[in-house]
């Protein structure tokens, strides 16, 4: 489970999270909200990349301020632009990364980055500059990177943000087979509708919790 | 981009990067030892026969070299004309160096980046009494690598938005907002580099 409790942030003086306080247990959480809202320092605060100017953020018991290595272990970060998270030059190395960081055996790497290779498609890329590959394929291998360290939670902010109709398409159904519990901070409504919960977000402050079905329609109609 | 890995299955791709790299160091220093352009010429010729061994395509390296020879000829024959020193010996200074660069791409062509970047990394723990930190240097290696043509790709993308609004050639206008990309790119890369498991407290001395 994934805690906030009175968590307040600010930047400068501008607080960008007000006294949130929300426990996350649902398979598919939603976080919905216009630009400015918080919702992308919110999921940073998940993984512990951000820790809060007040409050506490604890995942399954870790507490993100004392445990933050600990708790990025536990949840995998997908960013919006996968150039930014693709660290070495070929499909395979990349993959392997964070295994590699982490001190796991090499062949024990090999087994798992040619199975998460394969779940997703990416076999025959392995070899293959990453530079070379399209904006959907960069996002399946940013994915890729991330399960093969098999966390218990996937935070993805704005997943779909920079894909056309069918990689969009793609990464929907990659997160809706996904085994973990995702968090997905997203514009994209007709995305949300099957998940179990969505968060508006406005202001630094949840205005709306409740599930798709109903809190869709509602932060639409907020929207006037 | 040649000079980055390209996969084929060989023996010279299977070799280890150690290897390769001591290979490469012989041969530096056999060309070097070796008179006139005899050390290049047998620098050349191994060069084109691993090329083969290593199935890479030959055409397109060789193409690849022109730019560097071009380069190495200006300035080895300004120095012929300022220092006075003979045009034999300016041609076996310029294909010495040729020869050692196909060398080099030969090596970079059929070794990954992550092999490269292990060698690096036992490498540079030498100089750990120094302070220096080899994980980090290795990670600094593969980054480079890696974001060469991401820097291409910005330096691109910003030129077009600057033609698009009628800008043909301002420096500042490139500058400034290239180099505000780049910084939102370094934080980017910073927090996804955290998210991914790296620990920048890990020395590179293994458990």
């Amino acid at each position: 489970m994934i805690e906030l409790r009175a968590v307040t942030h600010v930047y400068g003086d501008r607080p960008v999270l007000r006294d949130l306080s929300v426990s996350i247990r649902e398979p598919r959480v939603a976080i919905l909200g216009g630009n400015g809202s918080g919702k992308s320092t919110l999921a940073r605060m998940l993984n512990g990349l951000i820790l809060p100017s007040s409050g506490t953020v604890t995942v399954d018991g870790l507490d993100t301020r004392t445990d933050g290595r600990a708790v990025r272990q536990r949840v995998g970060f997908v960013f919006q632009n996968p150039d930014v998270q693709i660290v070495y030059p070929t499909v395979e190395e990349d993959v392997g990364f964070g295994l590699k960081a982490r001190r796991v055996p090499k062949d024990e790497i090999a087994r798992r980055v040619t199975a998460v290779l394969d779940r997703y498609n990416l076999t025959r890329y392995r070899h293959q500059p990453a530079h070379h590959m399209s904006g959907g394929e960069k996002q399946l291998l940013a994915i890729a990177g991330v399960l093969v360290l098999e966390p218990a939670h996937v935070v993805f902010d704005e997943p779909t943000t920079l894909l056309d109709l069918r990689n969009r398409r793609t990464v929907i159904q990659v997160i809706r087979e996904l085994p973990q519990k995702a968090v997905v901070v997203t514009h994209d409504l007709d995305m949300v509708m099957d998940f179990d919960r969505a968060l508006v977000l406005e202001e630094g402050r949840v205005v709306i919790d409740d599930v798709p079905a109903v809190a869709v329609p509602a932060y639409v109609a907020r929207l006037g | 981009m040649l000079g980055l890995y390209l996969h084929r299955d060989s023996v010279i791709h299977r070799l280890g990067a150690g290897v390769k790299m001591g290979g490469l160091l012989a041969a530096t220093l056999a060309v070097l030892a070796l008179p006139g352009a005899l050390g290049a010429l047998a620098a050349g010729l191994l060069g084109l026969g691993l090329l083969v061994a290593a199935k890479l395509p030959v055409g397109r390296v060789l193409r690849e070299l022109r730019a560097p020879v071009v380069m190495l000829t200006l300035l080895f024959g300004c120095q012929a004309l300022l220092a006075g020193t003979g045009w034999a010996e300016t041609l076996a200074a310029v294909a010495r160096f040729a020869a050692l660069i196909l060398l080099a791409t030969l090596m970079t062509l059929t070794t990954k980046v992550a092999d490269m970047v292990d060698l690096f990394e036992r490498l540079f723990s030498a100089l750990r009494p120094l302070g220096v930190n080899p994980a980090k240097m290795a990670l600094m290696l593969a980054l480079t690598i890696r974001f060469i043509p991401l820097l291409a790709e910005q330096v691109r993308e910003v030129r077009m938005a600057q033609q698009a609004r009628g800008v043909e050639r301002n420096i500042a206008a490139l500058f400034v907002p290239l180099l505000v990309k780049i910084l939102r790119l370094a934080d980017d890369l910073t927090a996804a580099l955290d998210a991914r498991g790296y620990d920048p407290t890990d020395d590179g001395r293994h458990t």
